[in-house]
């Protein structure tokens, strides 16, 4: 019989973040969202609501979206986790460049997370149709673009080849 | 920021070391499946329970295999995403992989569960608030009050039942096997729902919804349809759910059931009946669109009016069996006689 | 746009690989060491007396530091001189569900807010007002002392019944325009530091940070040259981190108590208690027209519901009343307007800030005119519109103007003359103009100082910086500074260093809003780069030995005009102009013209320059249901010049989505003071889906006084669309939609009274008490009598 650890406990945990493993120590009831951004430094993962209600935290969990507010860190330890911050090398991945090149961001804070959503799309569906980007990204508000610029620079990586 | 109380966290790797530790543990212990109902719900001070026992890693809820007589077994712990997309599903049971497909978001589908979907916690616009708010509001009988806000004078809770899947699954009569310190028991879904807010489901204490058991689909057509405020993201305002049996050329079983207008999937036995009792012609489907709305009362507590809600029923109603016809015409004629066993009312 | 090397180009904004990398540092994501988490305790009611605060308890809780109370802050602010009614803690009474109380800070923000659960607080309920009328009726206890009606305008150029007797057809309508709130994804954060030598520093989510760093003055009593405010990137603003806001100067404050760094980030539920957003508005027209379709008066009211603070809401009820006249020749014209108090958030500006609900009513009402009068909408227009450089009835000196041409553009891409009453019956086109200023005329505060400043700096290096005290709050605005400078100095913007919204670098600039950072930080940033062209001119014509006049800065080269070759790069001709005058420095300013009628209130509505738009909006009704899905904008914007076209197709993009929004979906709708909705999910925002295809079109008109000619494009675009889709749908399915946001069942039960050959209209049906006080005349510009 496993016997869990009383609240306020911390526990050790493993994390696999950009191709980086992460040892942090932190209580059960800390979400990927805090670890990310209070305990790894990764300020790029943004919250609108911490509720899952708007998208803004979307990370990538072995290539799959999972909005890290909601996410508790000891369940996805030993899985490849991605954030904004690892998807550019030495140059920007397709997909943010696309989005410079397209004003496909202005207050950029609902960025990060339109970014991993799209990766994600592309990264199953290399050359997907406007709808299947639109579907793909209905889960993330913006406020400021209006969303048309965004599915433009989706379309406009998927046909520049995806890397 | 929101962040969640504290609490202990527990994943024992089988399924019956979790039924055990339920049993030990008692009410302050609640499952952990996707998180997307109860973690929002912790972060709004709306539960707060000591103690989650995680199910994300037992495998043995994430199966989708034929079942026994020919239907299919779907694991509670599949994701909506994967139930949305498994070729069985889409083949067999296409509007169940619409329901699943019609739950809140992409993102959020690839975390939810099917079994946290059909035990997704009723909701209220007076009660799922934020805290602060919440308290202002009012603490209503969901919130350890003695009133329920939304319908003053009435003794029970009406949060509303807000799962896509279910109303479908309950048309297609579907059972769920549920697992508990007491051994296991199957049962149609339906009398899973209690029909009341504040306790929407009659699950026993400890007792784990383990499996979805999907009856054959041969001769079965089914439709789901939401009706939502936006196209994504949000629960349903309606869930129109029509499953129906076809036997040489005529409607030999059917069932309408209504989401989102209770607090339970609510079974339309009077637009059942009239489904099979003669040709699907206009007057029919008008009938039976108007016999689904009758039933139907939901309050002011969600979003728009429960004026609107109800009269959406006949119209979603209607266009779901005009959907059907469509679905008719291109699958071609029924089978001439139906399985033995099947249980349709 | 071929005579520019820079402007007019479609160029991604400078850091916008920054923001896609994540490595764009906002308020929230900024820490210190050893810094404090900071929660405010809110009211929990409406309106009550505040008997006794007892934070014993709190400050008890192990890991709190301390908890201040409206005691200890007992200077009052607000963003207006006129109204400064508002405390960083309350400490008589509470004036709406939310309205903070004490403040605490502790070592992270769970205890902080385990603390604030332990403040104690007793409350003497006090009746509330939750509307215009419940305002206007007779109060025991009024929300302010002045009363809950704050503030009435009443004004009339030239004379309305004179106007109406000469009329073949008078008209009036009734509307309704719902509060709706900025939403911006990023909630408002803030991190204070206050230094033993006395010195405190804050970095806030802000569009305004001159007007943070004068209260924060004021309500610490600390020189504002001890304080220095930075003005983090904003991840969203629309006009809603456009006021000082409680927990800025509550963190700073905290931060002077502890001796460390305190960060608060409010939750979404706070951000909806902020607010500031769109006033709540019932509208009443009244015009006359002479029968071939000419106004000859029009008689405007409105009623603001202003929630439980002033914030921008004197502005916002002038503006509800001075943009009438902008688009059309309008001889007569009365504006009566009021503001009142309510037990709610506070209003302020969101884009558009009091202009899109007049404009709504207007175009609305003149789309019923022009059916009465038998006449195509467009036609109306054109009977009536605007002249370029002339001056409206209200005073409004009007330069250039391309409404015509945004009128042509807009009417012909859609082919609306061709739909207009002939598509099949559920889908409808509907059409409308509007204006909107690039820039208030004054600031917020009197004085007679410029609005925007910048220096440039150089050197031989041949690096060149830019201080601007502007905020971008993702429009834009610091890739407008550095193309303005990239073009005048022959260089391209990524070479240029933006040094931005820091009070203690770079030099005033009064904020993010009424769009005013192109045309006046802008024309700030442009007389900066002549002057320091000027200056390495000089050097490099000394060494080239040639006139300066001659001199050609292109391509990042000074060369003689002519003869290319005959050259230096630019660094050099930065180091021979080193060499010949010291430092490179320039400075750039701004300040509008006076623009202001010879009347009291006549400050809120001039601009140096105003944008126009036309629109088009295409919907389709689904009858049954009552939803409206918008197909197609198609909105033309007179620009003056597009200084960057990826970045005003931006704009134009956001405004319509910001319209469909309001047109359709949002509504600040309350219980009782309480919110019913204060969540991402309750408040329908719309997504990907909701969004209609939109084709701009931008027109250049050239302004004379613009930068470049340039003039908004931040909010004027929004205006027209709103009412275009109500003019739509009534051009669908036949209802008048005169009251916004029009949901399904509400438009249902219009259809419904439709079929059964009642009047078939969305909108209110009965005008609050029209108490504007006595009426102010004013005569009228020459021309018009």
């Amino acid at each position: 019989m496993v016997e869990p650890l009383p609240p306020h406990a911390v526990t050790p945990l493993t994390l696999r973040v950009n191709g980086t493993t992460f040892r942090v120590v932190a209580p059960a009831s800390r979400t990927l969202l805090e670890v990310l951004r209070e305990d790894l430094g990764l300020t790029g993962t943004k919250h609108g609501c911490e509720l899952g209600e708007c998208g803004a935290c979307t990370v990538l969990i072995d290539g799959e979206p999972a909005l890290a507010c909601l996410v508790l860190p000891v369940e996805v330890q030993g899985r490849k986790i991605l954030t904004v911050e690892g998807l550019a090398g030495a140059a920007l991945h397709p997909l943010q460049q696309a989005f410079v090149d397209y004003g496909a961001l202005q207050c950029g804070y609902c960025t990060p997370g339109m970014l991993l959503a799209a990766k994600a799309l592309l990264d199953r569906r290399p050359r997907p149709t406007r709808e299947e980007i639109a579907e793909a990204l209905s889960g993330n508000l913006c406020r400021c673009t209006g969303y048309l610029r965004i599915v433009e620079a989706v379309a406009a990586a998927a046909e520049g080849g995806h890397g | 920021m929101l962040r969640l109380p504290p609490f202990r966290y527990v994943a024992p790797p089988t399924l019956a070391e979790v039924v055990a530790l339920l049993d030990a543990a008692g009410p302050k212990a609640v499952l952990l499946a996707g998180g997307t109902d109860l973690l929002p719900r912790m972060k709004r001070r709306q539960r707060t329970p000591e103690l989650l026992v995680g199910l994300r890693h037992l495998r043995e809820l994430q199966e989708i295999v034929p079942g026994e007589d020919g239907g299919l077994v779907i694991g509670a712990g599949c994701t909506l995403h994967t139930v949305s997309q498994h070729p069985a599903v889409v083949a067999g049971y296409p509007a169940l992989a619409r329901a699943a497909a019609a739950v809140a978001s992409p993102t959020l589908r690839r975390m939810g569960t099917i079994g946290g979907n059909l035990c997704i916690d009723t909701r209220c616009t007076y009660f799922d608030l934020p805290e602060h708010t919440r308290a202002v509001t009012g603490r209503c009988l969901k919130d350890g009050g003695s009133i329920c806000l939304a319908a003053p004078r009435s003794p029970r809770c009406w949060a509303v039942a807000s799962s896509d899947t279910a109303p479908l699954l309950v048309a297609l009569e579907a059972r769920v096997r549920l697992v508990s310190p007491e051994g296991e028991r199957v049962i149609p879904l339906r009398d899973l729902y209690r029909n009341d807010g504040l306790r929407p489901l009659a699950l026993r204490p400890a007792e784990v919804l383990t499996e979805i058991l999907l009856p054959p689909a041969d001769g079965t057509s089914a439709i789901y349809r939401k009706v939502r405020r936006r196209g994504s993201i949000d629960f349903p305002l309606l869930g129109v759910a029509i499953a129906v049996r076809r036997c040489g050329g005529r409607v030999a079983q059917a069932r309408v059931v209504l989401g989102a207008v209770s607090s339970a999937p609510l079974v339309v036995e009077e637009a059942s009946r009239l489904l099979r009792e003669g040709p699907l012609d206009p007057a029919r489907v008008a009938a039976v669109a108007a016999a689904a709305a009758h039933p139907a009362r939901p309050l002011d507590n969600t979003d728009l009016t429960a004026a609107w809600r109800k009269r959406l029923v006949r119209v979603t109603v209607a266009r779901a069996l005009e959907e059907m016809q469509a679905l008719w015409r291109e699958i071609g004629p029924s089978p001439d006689t139906l399985q033995e066993g099947r249980f349709l009312r | 746009m071929g005579e520019f090397a820079v402007i007019g180009r479609p160029r991604p904004r400078p850091d916008a690989a920054a923001r896609a990398t994540g490595r764009t540092r906002y308020a929230g994501d900024l820490t210190l060491p050893g810094q404090l988490w900071c929660r405010l305790v809110r009211s929990p009611l409406p309106h009550a007396r505040l008997a006794r605060i007892d934070t014993a308890a709190a400050r008890a809780l192990p890991g709190v530091a301390a908890v201040l109370t409206g005691r200890d802050l007992p200077t009052r602010y607000g963003i207006l001189p006129v109204s400064q009614d508002e405390e960083v803690l309350c400490s008589e009474k509470v004036r709406y569900v939310g309205d903070p109380v004490a403040a605490v800070a502790a070592v992270d923000e769970e205890t902080a807010a385990q603390a604030a659960a332990l403040v104690q607080v007793d409350y003497v309920p006090l009746p509330a007002v939750f509307s215009v009328d419940d305002a206007l009726r007779p109060e025991e206890e009024p929300i302010h002392p002045s009363g809950n009606l704050q503030r009435a305008v009443a004004l009339e150029f030239g004379d309305v019944e004179e106007g109406f007797q000469v009329a073949a057809y008078v008209r009036e309508d009734l509307f309704f325009y719902d509060g709706s709130t900025h939403l911006p994804l990023e909630e408002h954060a803030v991190l204070a530091s206050y230094t033993p030598e006395g010195t405190l520093t804050v970095w806030s989510s802000t569009q305004t940070p001159h007007y943070l760093h004068r209260a924060l003055s004021r309500v610490l009593q600390m020189p504002m040259e001890r304080i220095r405010v930075i003005a983090a990137p904003v991840g969203g603003g629309f006009g809603g981190k456009s006021d000082v806001l409680n927990h800025e100067i509550a963190a700073a404050a905290l931060s002077r108590v502890t001796g460390r760094p305190v960060k608060c980030v409010l939750t979404r539920e706070e951000v909806f208690y902020a607010h500031r957003g769109r006033h709540p508005t019932v509208l009443w027209v009244r015009s006359g027209w002479t029968a071939d379709g000419r106004i000859t008066a029009l008689h405007l009211r409105t009623w603001l519901d202003g929630g439980a603070y002033g914030s921008y809401g004197v502005a916002t009820t002038y503006y509800s009343g001075a943009l009438a006249p902008l688009t059309y020749r309008i001889p007569h014209y009365r504006f009566e307007g009021m503001r009142v108090f309510t037990n709610k958030p506070a209003c302020g500006p969101k884009r558009g800030h009091g202009t899109p609900q007049p404009r709504f009513a207007l175009e609305c009402h003149l789309d019923k005119v022009a059916q009465e009068l038998g006449l195509d909408p467009v036609d109306l227009r054109r009977r009536n519109l605007v002249a370029p450089f002339s001056t409206t009835v209200n005073w409004l000196r009007v330069t250039s103007c391309g409404l015509e041409r945004c009128i042509d553009e807009v009417v012909g891409a859609s082919g609306f003359l061709g739909k207009h009453r002939r598509l099949p019956r559920g889908r409808g086109v509907g059409f409308a103009v509007s204006g909107y200023l690039s820039g208030a005329g004054l600031p917020v505060y009197w004085n007679d100082l410029p609005h925007s400043q910048v220096h440039l700096a150089a050197d031989r290096s041949g690096r060149v910086t830019l201080f601007s005290g502007a905020a971008d709050i993702g429009q834009g605005s610091d890739a407008i500074l550095v193309a303005t400078a990239a073009e005048i100095l022959g260089l391209s913007p990524e070479e240029i260093l933006l040094v931005a919204g820091d009070t203690a670098l770079t030099p005033i600039d009064l904020g993010s809003y009424s769009s005013r950072v192109t045309f006046m930080a802008g024309n700030a940033a442009l007389q900066a780069a002549q002057r320091l062209r000027a200056l390495v001119a000089r050097g490099a014509a000394a060494r080239l030995e040639a006139a300066a006049e001659d001199l050609v800065f292109a391509k990042r080269r000074v060369f003689v005009r002519g003869s290319p070759d005959r050259g230096l790069s630019w660094p050099e001709a930065c180091a021979a102009a080193e060499a010949t005058c010291g430092p490179l420095q320039a400075s750039g300013a701004y300040t509008p013209p006076r623009l202001a009628g010879p009347y009291k209130g006549s400050g809120v509505g001039p601009s140096p320059a105003y944008s126009f738009s036309a629109c088009v909006a295409q919907v389709a009704v689904d009858e049954e249901t009552g939803e409206v899905r918008v197909e197609k904008v198609w909105l033309a914007h007179d620009i003056g010049r597009a200084l960057n076209p990826l970045l005003v197709r931006g704009q134009i993009e956001g405004s319509v989505y910001m319209a469909v929004g309001e047109a359709l979906l949002e509504r600040q709708d309350y219980r009782g003071g309480a919110h019913r909705g204060p969540s991402m999910l309750d408040y329908k925002s719309p997504t990907v889906y909701e969004m209609p295809e939109v084709e701009a079109i931008l027109v250049e008109s050239v302004d004379p006084e613009g930068p470049f000619g340039a003039k908004e494009c931040g909010q004027g675009p929004l205006l027209p669309v709103v009412p275009a889709i109500a003019n739509a749908i009534y051009d669908a399915v036949g209802v008048r939609v005169d009251e916004v946001p029009v949901t399904p069942d509400m438009l249902l039960r219009a259809l419904d009274r439709q079929r059964r050959g009642e009047d078939a209209r969305v909108g209110p049906k009965v005008q609050p008490p029209a108490s504007f006080g006595p009426l102010t005349r004013v005569r009228r510009p020459e021309g018009w009598a």
